[in-house]
């Protein structure tokens, strides 16, 4: 039913006259642009740095040996930063969300801090610090040790397995020639540093909303606190830790600056490989197709969640029509009774 | 009650490690050595806490001039970046509240991508772009980047400004004989200003941080403040005026949140009073 309205403001004329700027501008610098490389991808390229004509060369060209490993390292580091500020954010969310409204606003406040200096500026900051000559490196030393140690523990197929994973090399360690600067190690850490705040923050805002007398119930009818922390807490803040896992995620999938400054030549991913593609080597068809291989694994997780809070929504749905169903049986029951 | 020590600890290790750097930045605004980066001399010895990087940067030194032209550049584009982006987006913002149609439902999922975008692909999509137009890259290319990854975040926060609208008010003024521009500027726009202002700062601080979309669409010899510090990776001479230049902008933002935070206080003081 159309609504009779004497609002000037709602004619079709305003509709129109207040989308079309916004419309127009995200159609020619969004859309167009993402066609544009897309098609890209069905060229071929030329020796002069020219987009050839159409083909499927390029995505052929993809299987190159190169390239499958530069994907693979990056989804799997963007796992591994995701997993170390999931972990570092839980129990910081609790730690604010317990304290009393006060310190809560400014320790919260205090987190997102640091995004009032230049980001370029940070990671430098860490590219000092993560000098030859400094600390960070004989922690490094030690780390590398330690691994190695550990590894050697462990039977074959293990081994194989965590070489496969990137999480150990393959020969033995030599720590007077490897480095924490240009390494796998100091990506994952200042993305860890960078993207953290990220995590921290939807997880506090799902662990705020948390009613934590349930976790004292829970305590008082004899749950240990870590059983009550995993049961109770970590299903009420489940939404949050979602939307912190994509905060971290995409991001970690588009680096580009930290593996630049900080990964050499050691740590290239899939972000680095588009800007050598498109500047350095001017070869357009590649740079687009690997920016689709991008775009397709940020789609693969936002799926996902978007699939998974689908699910979450039936389920409370169903749950919700079920004690409904009880209810309205009982009630009928209780009117028999009488 | 017994609290965990356990996540204490954890949220005090999160804060160092958030802040260490942050630290650095400020200490080496005034390291001596700008080439070794080092408070010490060749034999250890301590050489104190020098001033010369903020002299050169308040003396305008040539040594230092590009760094501030690229400074001066980025308020630019992040000043003009931000008044485009706000009159776009509050625009948006107002259709996607007023009208729930098709068209909306399109201008909806044109609003929406442009956020979980990684910046890289944005940079390379306008990059294309402007090779398949055959458009010089420069100071306007930037400024247009930057205002299309800026858009979605000022609908964002003027959206959820407008949750909170109530519309009778519009509907108010004009049973009271406004016309509708009078209605959108003395009625709706005032109510909506926070809204607009916040988007406003979130795409400031956006466009002035920005350095992948940047870096693709800049052409050559045009720099912002964060492409020009990661072009000095190999040759880091100037790297303390950089810091020193950090520190300073770090204390104006913080002196500008705290006046906006004691004027907040303040009028909500005026509204409590009343």
């Amino acid at each position: 039913m159309r609504e009779v309205n004497t609002n000037p403001l709602r004619t079709r004329k305003a509709e129109w006259c207040l989308t079309t700027p916004s419309f127009l501008w995200l159609a020619v610098f969004f859309v167009i642009p993402a066609v544009i490389v897309l098609a890209f991808t069905f060229h071929g390229h030329d020796a002069s740095g020219g987009v050839g004509a159409w083909s499927m060369s390029t995505w052929r060209e993809l299987v190159d040996p190169d390239y499958p490993a530069i994907v693979w390292n990056t989804i799997r580091i963007s796992f591994e930063v995701t997993l170390w500020s999931i972990v570092l954010a839980i129990p910081s969310a609790y730690a604010i969300a317990r304290m009393n409204p006060r310190w809560r606003a400014i320790v919260a406040g205090s987190i997102m801090l640091p995004f009032w200096t230049s980001f370029v500026v940070r990671v430098f900051a860490w590219k000092t610090m993560l000098h030859p000559d400094g600390w960070l490196q004989a922690c490094y030393i030690v780390f590398l040790r330690v691994r190695g140690w550990l590894f050697d523990w462990l039977p074959g197929f293990c081994q194989q397995f965590l070489v496969w994973l990137g999480l150990a090399s393959s020969g033995p360690v030599d720590p007077a020639t490897s480095t924490i600067l240009d390494s796998e190690t100091a990506v994952v850490l200042v993305s860890v540093y960078s993207f953290l705040p990220f995590a921290i923050m939807p997880i506090y805002t799902a662990a705020e909303k948390f009613d934590f007398s349930l976790l004292e119930a829970a305590r008082d009818l004899g749950a240990k606190n870590f059983y009550a922390f995993r049961k109770i807490f970590m299903p009420g803040i489940r939404q949050g830790i979602v939307s912190a896992v994509l905060m971290v995620f995409i991001p970690a999938i588009g680096s580009y600056v930290i593996p630049q400054m900080l990964g050499g030549t050691n740590c290239v991913l899939i972000g680095n490989k588009i800007f050598m593609r498109a500047i350095q080597n001017r070869n357009i068809p590649h740079a687009s197709a690997l920016a689709t291989l991008m775009a397709v694994s940020v789609l693969i997780p936002i799926g996902l969640a978007m699939w998974w809070k689908r699910r979450q929504d039936l389920r409370g749905k169903r749950r919700l029509e079920a004690q409904t169903a009880r209810l309205l049986m009982t009630t009928a029951e209780g009117g028999n009774a009488s | 009650m017994k609290r965990s020590m356990f996540s204490v600890a954890v949220l005090g290790f999160v804060l160092a490690f958030l802040y260490i750097p942050i630290v650095l930045v400020v200490v080496y605004g005034f390291v001596p050595n700008g080439i070794s980066m080092s408070f010490f001399d060749a034999q250890g010895g301590f050489m104190g806490f020098t001033g010369k990087w903020y002299q050169q940067i308040f003396s305008g030194h040539y040594a230092v001039q590009a760094l501030l032209q690229s400074f001066w550049l980025s308020l630019t584009i992040a000043g003009l970046s931000t008044v485009i982006s706000c009159a776009l987006g509050t625009t948006a913002a107002l259709a996607l509240h007023r009208w729930r149609d098709r068209l909306q439902s399109l201008h909806h999922a044109l609003v929406y991508p442009p956020l979980i975008m990684p910046d890289i692909l944005t940079g390379i999509s306008l990059l294309m772009l402007f090779v398949a137009a055959k458009v010089d890259c420069g100071f306007w290319t930037i400024l247009i980047a930057h205002v299309t990854f800026c858009v979605s975040y000022v609908v964002m926060t003027v959206l959820a400004r407008l949750q909170d609208f109530d519309d009778r008010i519009t509907e108010a003024a004009f049973d009271l004989g406004a016309g509708p521009w009078y209605a959108f500027f003395h009625v709706e726009l005032p109510i909506l200003l926070p809204g607009i202002i916040a988007g406003g700062l979130l795409a400031f601080t956006l466009s002035i941080d920005d350095v992948v979309i940047t870096s693709f669409v800049n052409g050559a010899g045009t720099n912002t403040f964060p492409t020009y510090v990661s072009s000095m990776t190999k040759h880091s001479k100037n790297l303390p005026s950089v810091f020193a230049l950090s520190t300073l902008m770090l204390i104006f933002t913080c002196v500008l949140a705290g006046i906006s935070k004691l004027l907040t206080a303040k009028s909500l003081n005026k509204t409590k009073g009343k």
